[in-house]
């Protein structure tokens, strides 16, 4: 009633919002931006052949956790092959095999593989023993003076390496390298010769194979690289410059002489890989925070919770902003939605499916569910039990669709489950009493006002500095509250009331 | 701009609407009486104020069973949710035929059709949340052949915002062919501006939109004079001591035998109601929460709105 009460109410909201989140950026020095982030990869490996009807084996190497890659998940997807997998030679290798089977066959690798923020050091291995390789007429005396050429001209094994390397890389200077490498000289060939030489020299030395893991890619070629045995690790080194180390982003998927993919008892096979990176905002305070260990601002932080509940208030707490979004779309803007809450939990749901897929996925199950419940109108059922057929109708709905998305091999089919389905009943039911009450246009427009105003809400809820910002400074949310608060005594027009009104504007003729 | 213009008329938007007369003049706990129109219905009855005759009502679903024997004596009824809003669930029976009903539309239901329909409504699909409701059989009004050249089908009513036990602005709400006889705005019937002090029709609102004609009719729908004006605004007038709701939307139906009865009333009156009238609700709002204390009695609160609120 009393305005100042408000306004005072308001006021102290936000100061106390603003007061904790100076003190903890001033004084205990919580970073305003978001620090570390760890990147995370998606790898999938398709393959496609035609298999003859006769037992079908198929091996697929596979990359292992390395010193700066950790693999964090992974899932096969083979309908009616047999699976088991194997580590030999420091290789992951899965087999998939089938006793009979006939036609176009797909069969899917998936990993997701984590940076690791802080590399580890990596083990000491055993020094392995050498299987000479044996050359003969001319290219044993090509080998014999190439090695020479690169022990003149370097001072220890790592300056060896590089010059072998740089030497590999310009055939054309020497005939020797030329007659080692032959007439097609690949990065692959390149990489055999130069492990040969080495291993023909008494240097334990090996091609490995790997991919360059980028923001997104379909089709990806394989990088090889050389590694050598040093001290008593295996060292890498860049094939293109010759230096110790490779760049960060190369990822070991598997070592040795051998084809990634091997086929028996079929055809055509196809091998495509692709690559998508997803960033993941880790919010931690490290470092300089831990000092002040003692505050309670650190000690009651959310930082204190299980990962897991960490993760469930990362979400809980974009509800808010969710909703104040909502209040503005309502109230001053005029949108018409399907219940008050509706379009922030579909937008919740959005943060899974991703805006244009749930965006797809939920007109098509409210869609369908639409039709079925203008079929059970004809039934004459009661209320209850009409909704709940509906309910049941959406839930079925949602598996076919995850069934149906995840044959085509589209994987954000498979997230429709996260569709909250009693909200969507609800939203069917009265879409559906509207559309009989008040006309098709009505409900559409109602429709497309939740969904338009799920997808703002998904926007603002989405923006990752956002997210950060309120779940390091929960006390944010006191301003968002001073701000709801507030926009609960905004009496004035709603943006849709002006065209509603505009032929009061005109005045009287 | 669009936005100052339409302050300088005092046109009420609903977050004005809400805050500062719904919220401030209507009690929660009066809702139900308003809300449940079997409720209204007896309150009315009690004070004196006409309104259709109850012929019966079902409660339950086992009731529904005898419907035959409760609706065989009339001829003519009105089947409506007490708990409807909006004119939902409202069916119009104009004449039975051996077994079946033709509705005021002319379309025919059978008997299991209309059964259905009161199931329907006693398991509540056509009330507020969804709570199990009552089926109401009511008197089908004969109405006045007033606004016989600027209707469609379906019964008229008259609208009036009452504040505070004062008759604020009024509309005459005409059924379409669109609205298919209803008088409901939203499912498209007209709704046509009242000159509170004389009792005429002004120009009337479509949807959004001004209009001048009844879009089935083509009559001009202006200068229609509504006979016992006087006494309506009264009856509005008196809903207030009724339900105890400071801001209220009466709806009243010229029957042309008993006059004006009381259909519903509303707790919640759109604001489209302004755009009949071509005038904003806010400066006769203020005017009625400066006066309305010294106003004692019903003759009184008439008289200052006749006065006031001349179009």
């Amino acid at each position: 009633m009393n305005k100042y009460h408000l306004y005072i109410l308001t006021l102290s909201l936000t100061f106390i919002g603003l007061g904790i989140f100076a003190y903890k950026t001033v004084f205990l020095k919580f970073p305003i931006m978001p620090q570390a982030r760890s990147n995370i990869w998606d790898i999938e490996v398709r393959i496609s052949f035609i298999a003859h009807d006769t037992p079908v084996k198929v091996s697929l190497f596979i990359p292992k956790s390395t010193t700066q890659y950790s693999i964090i998940d992974e899932n096969f997807i083979s309908r009616g092959y047999g699976l088991i997998t194997k580590k030999t030679g420091g290789n992951r290798r899965i087999i998939w095999s089938a006793r009979k089977i006939k036609g176009d066959q797909i069969l899917y690798y998936r990993g997701v593989v984590r940076q690791i923020s802080e590399e580890e050091p990596s083990s000491t291995v055993k020094r392995p023993e050498i299987k000479k390789p044996v050359f003969e007429g001319p290219y044993l005396i090509a080998v014999e003076s190439l090695i020479t050429k690169i022990w003149n001209s370097s001072a220890d094994l790592e300056t060896m390496v590089a010059e072998l390397i740089k030497q590999i890389s310009t055939p054309q200077d020497d005939s020797n390298i030329s007659l080692l490498l032959g007439k097609q000289a690949t990065l692959l060939k390149k990489m055999e010769v130069a492990a040969k030489v080495l291993l023909y020299a008494g240097i334990p030395a090996k091609v490995v194979h790997g991919i360059r893991l980028q923001e997104f890619q379909r089709d990806i070629q394989f990088v090889h690289w050389l590694q050598v045995f040093e001290k008593d690790t295996w060292q890498s080194y860049d094939p293109e410059t010759g230096e110790q180390d490779i760049p960060h982003d190369y990822l070991l998927w598997w070592q040795g002489n051998y084809p990634l993919v091997h086929l028996k008892g079929g055809g055509k096979l196809q091998t495509i890989i692709s690559v998508r990176l997803r960033k993941e905002e880790t919010h931690t305070i490290t470092g300089q925070h831990k000092q002040s260990n003692n505050s309670p601002f650190i000690k009651y932080s959310l930082f204190t919770l299980p990962i897991e509940t960490q993760a469930v208030y990362n979400v809980l707490l974009m509800v808010p902003l969710g909703t104040f979004v909502l209040v503005i779309l309502r109230n001053i803007v005029g949108f018409k939605t399907f219940g008050t809450f509706m379009p922030v939990l579909i937008a919740l749901a959005f943060r899974e499916t991703r805006l244009l897929w749930g965006i797809v996925l939920f007109c098509i199950v409210v869609g369908l569910g639409l039709s079925i419940r203008f079929y059970l109108e004809h039934l004459k059922l009661l209320l209850v039990p009409r909704l709940a057929s509906v309910l049941i109708v959406v839930i079925l709905l949602m598996c076919g669709l995850s069934i149906l998305t995840h044959q085509i091999g589209m994987e954000r089919g498979l997230s429709v489950a996260l569709f909250p389905m009693v909200i969507i009943t609800m939203t069917i039911e009265r879409m559906s009493i509207l559309w009989e009450e008040r006309g098709a246009a009505e409900a559409l427009q109602q429709g497309l006002g939740s969904l338009t105003a799920a997808t703002i809400a998904y926007l603002v809820m989405n923006i990752k500095y956002l997210q950060y910002l309120i779940f390091v400074f929960p006390e944010l949310t006191l301003i968002l509250l001073a701000g709801t608060v507030l926009m609960g005594r905004y009496y004035g027009y709603r943006i849709s009331e002006l065209s509603r009104f505009k032929a009061l504007a005109k005045g009287k003729p | 701009m669009i936005v100052r213009k339409l302050s300088n008329i005092g046109v009420l938007g609903i977050n004005r609407r809400n805050a500062l007369y719904t919220l401030q003049y209507n009690p929660r706990k009066l809702y139900p009486l308003v809300d449940d129109k079997l409720l209204t219905k007896q309150l009315a009855l009690k004070a004196g104020i006409a309104v259709p005759k109850l012929y019966g009502m079902a409660e339950i679903q086992r009731q529904i069973k005898d419907l035959n024997s409760l609706l065989k004596p009339y001829k003519d009824f009105v089947v409506k949710p007490a708990h409807g809003h909006g004119g939902v669930g409202i069916m119009v029976i104009k004449e039975q035929t051996r077994n079946m009903y033709r509705q005021v539309n002319d379309l025919l239901i059978t008997h299991e059709e209309l059964k259905h329909h009161f199931s329907n409504i006693l398991t509540g699909m056509y009330s507020i949340g969804g709570s199990p409701d009552k089926a109401l059989i009511e008197y089908r009004v004969q109405f006045d052949p007033v606004f016989n050249g600027i209707s469609y089908l379906g019964v008229p009513d008259i609208r009036i915002i009452v504040f505070l036990g004062i008759p604020v602005m009024s509309m005459v709400r005409l059924p379409t062919r669109l609205s298919e006889g209803k008088a409901n705005l939203h499912q498209g019937a007209i709704g046509v501006g009242i000159d509170i002090s004389k009792g005429t029709t002004l120009t009337g609102v479509q949807g959004n939109d001004i209009i001048y004609e009844h879009p089935d009719t083509g009559n001009p729908v202006s200068g229609v004079l509504i006979p016992g004006w006087e006494d309506l605004l009264k009856t509005s007038a008196r809903c207030y001591e009724l339900t105890g709701l400071g801001y209220q939307g009466v709806d009243i139906v010229l029957d042309k035998d008993l006059g004006p009865l009381i259909l519903e009333i509303n707790a919640r009156p759109g604001l489209n109601i302004q755009i009949a009238n071509r005038a904003g609700l806010m400066p006769r709002m203020d005017l009625i929460e400066n006066h309305y204390k010294k106003l004692t009695n019903v003759d009184e609160r008439v008289a200052f709105a006749r006065n006031n609120f001349g179009a």
